[in-house]
């Protein structure tokens, strides 16, 4: 049942070299430049989003995923799910407005996979460089890949079981598609909040607090194949594909930054209301149910995280 | 073994890489990381991981020989390992002929 998350708001991703991941995120995967601050972290936005900003970018000597954030309706929301994490018996984190750039105060909290997860309500809207009003079909000065959204992330760590429950029964999230091992232990589940595949995905991981990868949204088949050609073009270290998934049915390309972190861009998938029941993938059809033409995992998939 | 943070200023030569564990050796230039030659000689003597410096699939051990370094994860790569010549393969170009063992990732376990 929705508890008034709606969506992903935002990643902050550690880089070993800012200037080179900033030129990563913008001139190949499209995101525009916004601000930085005077920590240093540079805040980049997909262009049809409409709050400032959904990457923040942070220079450090280990590269990965700080935390990731999802908005809430409102503040009364976001007071009434610190609550019930507090009650869940959740340790809370309150990071005051003003932390990140025009982002409003963060509820930060540590899930039992191992990951930092913040929830939010306020951050400043730019809205999109079309506008509101008659707007046309897309801006005319996109880069790269012109990536249109932050869409999801994948992660690996441990207690999935404990991680599900805590993003269904406190949050409101659904379980949207699982892998499940024939003694019935569930390896990977991908969860919404939305009418999307998935807003997050986690797998099961011996070491906590993994990051695998970052996806952006693209609208069509053709524009993941001519990210692929921009990766080429580049000499950017591509991990699989285009290819397509047999969770969530998207199409997609896995790639890497210049600090190993992995990003995807896809477009297409399935849809999600909350009457549908779970998809479940049995565990010796990983390979189809991660990569649906060869069907088989390349061992990079379960190894190579940051 | 000894690390330098100069550009290396030499004659744009090829380097010899023996990689013994593997009984294997390839060529790369200089100005070149060691994983993306020993890729285009498709050797696969060295794991190959995100090639940029975060997973530590490609870490190695330099026994002999100079190279330069870009930064890499110290999850992967302590400030000890960097004294004992532990790096990772995408992260090093050679400023000389270099000896390695590869092979020295482990992977985590089910704790």
């Amino acid at each position: 049942m929705k508890k008034g998350v709606m969506r992903p708001g935002h990643v902050q991703i550690r880089v070993l070299d800012l200037d080179e991941a900033v030129a990563h995120y913008t001139d190949l995967v499209g995101l525009t430049e916004v601000d930085r601050d005077d920590q240093g972290r540079v805040y980049l936005k997909a262009w049809t989003e409409v709050d400032k900003f959904s990457v923040v970018l942070r220079e450090d000597d280990t590269p990965g995923m700080d935390y990731m954030g999802f908005k809430c309706l409102d503040e009364a929301t976001l007071d009434t799910l610190r609550g019930a994490l507090i009650e869940y018996g959740c340790t809370i984190d309150d990071i005051p407005a003003g932390e990140l750039n025009d982002c409003g105060r963060r509820v930060r909290f540590t899930a039992p996979s191992g990951h930092n997860f913040e929830l939010f309500a306020t951050k400043k809207q730019l809205g999109t460089s079309v506008g509101n009003h008659n707007p046309e079909a897309w801006p005319r000065d996109l880069k790269g890949m012109k990536a249109q959204r932050f869409d999801h992330c994948l992660l690996y760590g441990v207690e999935l079981e404990k991680t599900l429950n805590l993003f269904r029964d406190v949050l409101g999230f659904d379980l949207v598609e699982q892998v499940m091992t024939p003694d019935g232990k569930r390896v990977a589940q991908f969860l919404t909040v939305s009418m999307k595949a998935h807003d997050i995905a986690f797998i099961d991981h011996p070491e906590p607090g993994k990051f695998h990868h970052a996806s952006f949204y693209l609208e069509t088949w053709d524009d993941v194949l001519r990210a692929g050609d921009l990766l080429s073009m580049t000499d950017t270290s591509i991990d699989i594909g285009p290819t397509r998934h047999g969770i969530t049915h998207g199409q997609t390309i896995y790639f890497f930054d210049p600090s190993g972190n992995r990003n995807e861009v896809f477009c297409g998938g399935d849809y999600f209301y909350p009457d549908h029941e779970p998809i479940t993938w049995d565990a010796e059809k990983l390979g189809k149910a991660i990569f649906y033409h060869d069907r088989e995992l390349n061992e990079r998939f379960l190894t190579v995280l940051t | 073994m000894q690390i330098m943070t100069t550009e290396f200023c030499g004659p744009f030569q090829p380097f010899r890489i023996q990689v013994t564990n593997r009984d294997q050796e390839f060529l790369c230039p200089a100005g070149s990381n060691l994983l993306k030659a020993m890729e285009r000689k498709n050797s696969g003597c060295i794991s190959v991981g995100c090639r940029g410096g975060g997973c530590g699939l490609c870490k190695i051990r330099v026994v002999q020989g100079e190279f330069h370094s870009k930064r890499m994860s110290k999850a992967h790569i302590s400030d000890d390992d960097l004294e004992q010549g532990v790096v990772l393969a995408c992260r090093i170009s050679p400023a000389s002929d270099l000896v390695i063992e590869s092979d020295q990732y482990q992977p985590p376990v089910a704790g």
